[in-house]
């Protein structure tokens, strides 16, 4: 009896000796973006022995999450968890679910330099005093796409974008006087027009850093600049020259179908633009307002973030952050980047794909990571940090849709989301006090 | 009447039953008590931070214009699709149950689109109504003048959904006007044709009110569909849009609790809905199975 023990002990021993710490990590990545996690996964896999990194997709970035939420609360949360950029403020409130990357990667002592990182993407991330709270992994920007075979039948120089929103407008004009349906439109009008616009112009979005330094945050983007900007698009509406697509990305087909010239998006959706548009089109900077002192300022990143879940093991806590180490080296930065079109996270992972030419075939890439990098993130360009921010993007896309319907005025719109989305900030404060 | 069957012993009726009431009490009784629990609180979405606000949940929603907006668009919309798909299915049934050559195969095609599935009915509405890419929505532009944007004008969005919803359940309503057609009595008719009473009268005097169970039955499951069935096409078709134009309960309990990730309101939310299905119910089990005679 006592040997039989004693053999199943030293059994136990030895396999344990063997066995793989295995980490689940749950993405919401689909199509070529989803292979990419997998080859991730596979290449750290593959360049060690004691971990394994087991990718598991769970549906879109909303689904994903609550399916950690649901998972965490039934204790089996999964290590790694890709969270979207509008759920960083409830990661971030939900203390004790989960684990700082900071703290994660000095408790395993991983070589661990924020320097590294890209500051506009990992300022996102972090904590006011510069904690890095997640992980920055799919990060995009928004960019201007513009028909070039479109410009050259208006006669405009298919080589040269409009760098500001008066020549913008002029140039959308002509294109719809060239005979195109309309001028331009625009995906995400509350990251791109208001976000993104805010942050381009180095004006706040939102009280206390965009809401980086305090629960305590106010929404203040009804401002005089923001007003001109939504009655100049509203009355270019009225005229044909500005089409509205719809909510999110559903805007696309406008552009690729040809309506309109001139199109907002993120760079994240280079690829599917160049798979479906039958033409020839060109990245440019987001266009910005030449009499706001400091314009243009940078723009902020949206994407996901990877977070990593409170009451884990010790060897599987070690296995996270090899993983996280392995992702960001400079190597495995530019292969992600040049597959998938988001933007590397290191500044040398971008000298990397610079030197090996890849921006001169993929030019607007390029034009993506220099608009964030155009210069150091001010308190007003770091990026948005809000509580409930689904909600105070859903109440912008429901009162833009009232505005361009004519059911209330644009300024009367602008206060309305400022008003209610204060609301929801004030929701979000009580309970997170 | 069937034959009652008598269990010798007292246990063995109940160990029967056990899994059907294990399974509604999991699956039913459970979840409602945790949605009834969790409308008195505010909450953290992985549970760290819980406060109790009694009521406040129910008062801030009844207080809300645009909840009462939202409810008074499911009933327009539950009502408008129950009532343009049963007028419509039962006009087909009556032309189907006339004796025409392949009958069967047109009664077959007319089941069809119940084989859909709602997300798809909605995709497929969606895409003839694109107004950038559908045909509907070109037709009506370049050849009759209409200017088709349901993305900003709400009462064409509210058309479209109505289309799309009714156009899914003309079919179940089909199959239940068609049997209940088979089963009136053939002998009425001719007798009330032998009387000089043309189709139109035969209809209205005779068939009409012979279908009332049927046609009873059909209003509670169409409203029952119409309130809370139609989630996919509304998801799919208009997202609620434009504005809060289209926002039906249901469409706000999901999108509150799922991506708002507020779960005490839509806990709250969902509990109104459900004390209105008890209401349906009970107004189903109370009006139809005892007031509506043959």
């Amino acid at each position: 009896m006592k040997r039989i023990a004693l053999l199943a002990m030293i059994a136990l021993v030895v396999v344990g000796a063997y066995a793989q710490t295995t980490v689940e990590f749950w993405h919401a990545m689909t199509g070529k973006n989803g292979e990419m996690v997998q080859a991730l996964a596979d290449k750290f896999n593959a360049s060690q022995k004691d971990y394994k990194v087991q990718p598991v997709y769970k549906g879109s970035y909303s689904d994903t999450m609550n399916a950690g939420i649901a998972a965490f609360r039934a204790g089996q949360a999964p290590a790694i968890i890709q969270v979207y950029e509008v759920g960083t403020a409830t990661m971030m409130a939900a203390k004790g679910a989960v684990k700082p990357v900071y703290q994660l990667m000095a408790e395993n002592n991983e070589k661990f330099d924020p320097k590294v990182y890209i500051p506009t993407i990992t300022s996102y991330y972090s904590t006011s005093d510069g904690k890095m709270l997640s992980l920055p992994f799919n990060s995009s920007t928004a960019v201007m796409y513009f028909n070039k075979d479109a410009f050259k039948k208006a006669g405009l120089d298919p080589e040269k974008a409009p760098t500001t929103w008066p020549e913008f407008f002029a140039v959308a004009q002509k294109l719809k006087d060239s005979g195109m349906e309309g001028g331009f439109t625009t995906n995400w009008i509350s990251w791109i027009q208001l976000e993104n616009f805010s942050a381009w112009h180095n004006i706040p979005f939102g009280t206390r850093n965009n809401g980086f330094d305090g629960l305590d945050t106010q929404l203040v983007y009804n401002s005089p600049l923001v007003l001109k900007h939504f009655e100049t698009i509203y009355d270019l509406s009225k005229k044909g020259v500005f089409i509205y697509g719809g909510r999110e990305n559903k805007a696309n087909p406008l552009f690729i179908s040809g309506k309109v010239g001139m199109h907002f998006e993120s760079i994240g959706g280079y690829g599917n633009m160049k798979a479906n548009a039958k033409f020839n089109f060109g990245v440019a900077r987001l266009p910005y307002y030449p009499d706001v002192p400091g314009a243009p300022q940078n723009s902020i990143i949206g994407g996901a973030s990877l977070w990593v879940f409170n009451g884990k093991s010790k060897a599987e806590y070690k296995a996270v952050a090899d993983f996280f180490s392995f992702i960001s080296e400079t190597g495995m930065q530019a292969y992600w980047h040049q597959n998938t079109g988001y933007v590397p996270i290191t500044t040398a992972a971008y000298e990397l794909t610079k030197s090996q030419g890849f921006y001169n075939s993929n030019p607007g890439h390029e034009v993506a990571i220099r608009q964030l990098l155009n210069k150091a993130p001010t308190g007003n360009s770091m990026g948005i940090r809000f509580g409930n921010f689904n909600i105070i993007r859903e109440i912008e896309d429901q009162t833009w849709e009232d505005i361009l319907a004519g059911k209330i005025s644009v300024k009367d719109g602008l206060d309305k989301m400022v008003r209610e989305g204060n609301k929801t900030l004030r929701d979000f404060e009580r309970l997170h006090k | 009447m069937a034959k009652q069957y008598e269990f010798s012993s007292k246990g063995l009726p109940y160990l029967l039953v056990l899994p059907q009431m294990v399974i509604v009490f999991l699956f039913f009784f459970w979840p409602s008590a945790q949605a009834i629990w969790q409308s008195f609180f505010l909450q953290d979405p992985f549970g760290g931070k819980v406060i109790f606000v009694g009521f406040e949940n129910y008062t801030k929603l009844f207080t809300d214009p645009d909840y009462w907006a939202s409810f008074r668009v499911s009933t327009s919309f539950a009502i408008s699709v129950a009532f343009s798909s049963m007028t419509i299915a039962l006009f087909i049934a009556v032309q189907a149950n006339k004796k025409i050559k392949y009958d069967s195969f047109y009664k077959t095609m007319m089941i069809w689109p119940y084989a859909v599935a709602t997300m798809v009915a909605g995709v497929l509405w969606l895409f003839m109504f694109n107004p950038n890419v559908g045909i509907i929505a070109w037709i009506l532009k370049y050849k009759l003048g209409v200017e088709w944007s349901h993305l900003l004008k709400s009462d064409q969005a509210f058309l479209l959904l109505t289309l799309a919803a009714s156009w899914k359940q003309i079919s179940y309503n089909f199959v239940f006007f068609l049997a209940g057609l088979q089963s009136v009595p053939l002998p009425l008719v001719e007798a009330a044709a032998i009387d000089g009473a043309g189709p139109v009268k035969r209809f209205w005097t005779i068939i009409f009110p012979l279908l009332s169970p049927t046609s009873f039955y059909l209003l509670v499951m169409n409203l029952v569909y119409g309130f809370f069935e139609t989630f996919p096409i509304v998801h799919q078709v208009t997202a609620g849009g434009p504005g809060k134009a289209t926002q039906i309960l249901v469409y706000k309990v999901r999108r509150d609790g799922v991506i708002n990730l507020d779960l005490g309101s839509s806990s709250a939310q969902s509990v109104i809905l459900m004390f209105m299905v008890i209401s349906l119910t009970i107004f189903q089990f109370r009006f139809i199975e005892r007031r509506v005679t043959y």
